[in-house]
C-alpha cells in the first residue's frame, strides 16, 4: 500500500497540475442539470432552515423571490420549509459568504483543462448590501435581475469569443501586485477586465449595456474573487478520494458550522461550530452585529490562496485588522508548516518568490494545533442589512481532528 | 575536553545570559523587558497534548 506520504504528493500534484481557464457563463439550471426548481444551493456543509443563521435566511428569502417561488419576504419565510437546502460543493460549486444558487442565476464556469471537470460559482455583486452577505431587498433584487439579463449573458458572449481565460497565469501575476485573492483583488480584477473589455465591446451590441457592464466590473474590487472561488473548486475536485491521502480537499462554512472534506474519507463533511471573524468593522458596526464566519470562500485558503497568501498581500493585513503589514509574512510562513508543499506556479516576492504553502494535511494541524487562517467579509447577524466588515478566521481544530479520526479508522488504525 | 567544558562553564556565568525559550511565551517576554537576549520557540505539546489524538498520529507516522 501506498504510505500517506505518497497519497498525499499524489494528491498535490493533482491539484498543482490543473489548467483552470474561465471559459463561459451560463444559467445555473444548464451548468447543473440536476438542480431542480425549488431547490437552493448553499455554502458550507449541509443545513436546514431551523439551524440556519440570520444572513442565511435572509438570503433563502431574497432568492425565493428572485425566482418568482414568493410573491414577498414573508411568503418566502413561510415557504421556507417546502424548499430543498444542499451545499453547493455537491453539485461542482462554490458560493460566497450565504452562497446562494438557483436554478436562473448565471455561473461563472471555469473548466480544469487538465481534467476535464468544471466548476461552477455565481457571478460577485459588489460590497455592501448583496445577497451574499444576507441583503434582500428590492436593491438587491434589481441587480440580480441585471446580472441574469444583462452582464451574464454578456460575460458569457465575450468569454466564448475569447476562447477563454487561463486562470494561473493570471493569479501568478496578481499575486506579484498585492492580491491574495481572498479579501483583495483588486489587481487580478483589473488585469480580468483589460483582457475581457475589447471582446465585451466586439460581442455587446446595445452600448448602453456595454458601459453598464464595463462599469460595474470596474468599480467592483472583489469582482475576481468569485472566479477564484470557482478555480478553487475546479483545482480541488480532481484531488478527491485519493484512498490514503490526509490532505484537505474542501473548507467551508454556512454562517453556523465549519466543515471540511479530506481527500481519502471522501466526500463526509467534518463539521464543528463556526468562529467568530476577529477583524475591522465599517462605521457604525461592531462585533455586536456580526454574524460568525460564511461562506465556500474558503476554497481559495484550499488551494493556497487567501490567508495561505498573506505575505503577498500586506495592505489586506490592515484591511482584515489582522495586524501590521509587517506580520504578513508571518501568516504564510506559519500556514507553511500545515502543507504538503509549495505551488511553483505561485510565487510571492516578499518571500524570495517562494511558492504559495499548498495542501492542508490534517495530520500536521492537528499535530502543531495551527488552525488554517482565512481571510473573510464579515456579514449583519440579522437577514437584511449585508456586510459590516473584514477580518482573520480560524478554522476549528475540531473539524481536523475528528477527520484524523475517520482518517485513521481508513487506514486501519485506531 | 574537561578543560574546556570548565572554560565553557566560567563564560557562561561570567557573559550575559542569551535564553532560547521554548513554550510559554510570556518567560520570553519578561525576560524581553529586563533587557536580556532572548528567541522564543513557539512550542506546544503535539495535538495539544490530547493523548489519543498524538497516539493516532504516532501510529500514521509508521
Amino acid at each position: 500500500m501506498k504510505s500517506i506520504d505518497q497519497a498525499n504528493q499524489d494528491a498535490l500534484q493533482r491539484m498543482l497540475s490543473g489548467e483552470p481557464v474561465l471559459v463561459d457563463v451560463i444559467p445555473a439550471a444548464q451548468a447543473i442539470p440536476d438542480l431542480k426548481d425549488r431547490m437552493i444551493l448553499h455554502a458550507g456543509p449541509p443545513i436546514g432552515w431551523d439551524r440556519m443563521c440570520g444572513p442565511m435566511r435572509g438570503a433563502v428569502m431574497g432568492i425565493a423571490v428572485f425566482e418568482g417561488w414568493a410573491k414577498d419576504l414573508g411568503e418566502a419565510a413561510a415557504q421556507a420549509g417546502t424548499f430543498t437546502f444542499a451545499p453547493n460543493h455537491d453539485f461542482g460549486a462554490v458560493g460566497p459568504m450565504t452562497g446562494m444558487t438557483t436554478k436562473s442565476q448565471p455561473l461563472l464556469v471555469v473548466e480544469n483543462k487538465t481534467f476535464g471537470n468544471r466548476a461552477y460559482c455565481a457571478i460577485n455583486e459588489g460590497l455592501g448590501k448583496v445577497m451574499r452577505f444576507g441583503g434582500n431587498d428590492a436593491e438587491v433584487l434589481d441587480r440580480l435581475r441585471w446580472m441574469q439579463r444583462v452582464l451574464g449573458p454578456a460575460l458569457g458572449r465575450a468569454l466564448r469569443e475569447t476562447g477563454g481565460i487561463p486562470l494561473k497565469p493570471l493569479i501568478a501575476r496578481g499575486l506579484t501586485m498585492g492580491d491574495e485573492m481572498h479579501q483583495r483583488n483588486v489587481a487580478c480584477s483589473s488585469l480580468l477586465l483589460r483582457q475581457l473589455a475589447a471582446a465585451l465591446a466586439r460581442t455587446t451590441k446595445d452600448t448602453g449595456e456595454l458601459v453598464e457592464c464595463l462599469s460595474f466590473i470596474g468599480r467592483n474590487d472583489q469582482f475576481f474573487l468569485n472566479v477564484a472561488m470557482a478555480m478553487g473548486k475546479a483545482l480541488t475536485d480532481p484531488a478527491r478520494n485519493i484512498a490514503g491521502s490526509s490532505m484537505v480537499t474542501a473548507m467551508s462554512r454556512n454562517g453556523t458550522d465549519f466543515g471540511i472534506r479530506v481527500s481519502g474519507t471522501g466526500d463526509r463533511w467534518f463539521t464543528a461550530p463556526v468562529e467568530m471573524p476577529v477583524g475591522l468593522y465599517f462605521p457604525g458596526f461592531s462585533e455586536r452585529d456580526a454574524n460568525p464566519d460564511m461562506g465556500d470562500s474558503a476554497i481559495v485558503e484550499t488551494v493556497g490562496l487567501g490567508g495561505f497568501a498573506m505575505a503577498a498581500a500586506p495592505a489586506v493585513v490592515g484591511y482584515v485588522g489582522a495586524g501590521r503589514a509587517s506580520d504578513a509574512a508571518a501568516f504564510t510562513r506559519s500556514m507553511s508548516e500545515i502543507v504538503v508543499g509549495h505551488n511553483p506556479a505561485w510565487t510571492i516576492p516578499a518571500m524570495d518568490f517562494a511558492g504559495v504553502p499548498t495542501g492542508i494535511d490534517i495530520r500536521l494541524v492537528v499535530e502543531t494545533g495551527l488552525a488554517p487562517t482565512i481571510n473573510t467579509g464579515i456579514a449583519h447577524r440579522e437577514p437584511g442589512v449585508g456586510q459590516v466588515g473584514a477580518g482573520v478566521v480560524k478554522a476549528p481544530l475540531r473539524c481536523f481532528e475528528q477527520a484524523l479520526v475517520a482518517f485513521a479508522e481508513t487506514m486501519g488504525v485506531n | 575536553m574537561g578543560k574546556d567544558h570548565d572554560a565553557a562553564s566560567k563564560d557562561l556565568l561570567a557573559a550575559a545570559p542569551r535564553v532560547v525559550n521554548v513554550g510559554l511565551e510570556l518567560f520570553a517576554v519578561n525576560l524581553a523587558s529586563q533587557g536580556t537576549k532572548v528567541v522564543h520557540v513557539q512550542w506546544s505539546p503535539p495535538a495539544g497534548g490530547d493523548a489519543r489524538l498524538a497516539d493516532l498520529l504516532d501510529k500514521l507516522r509508521r
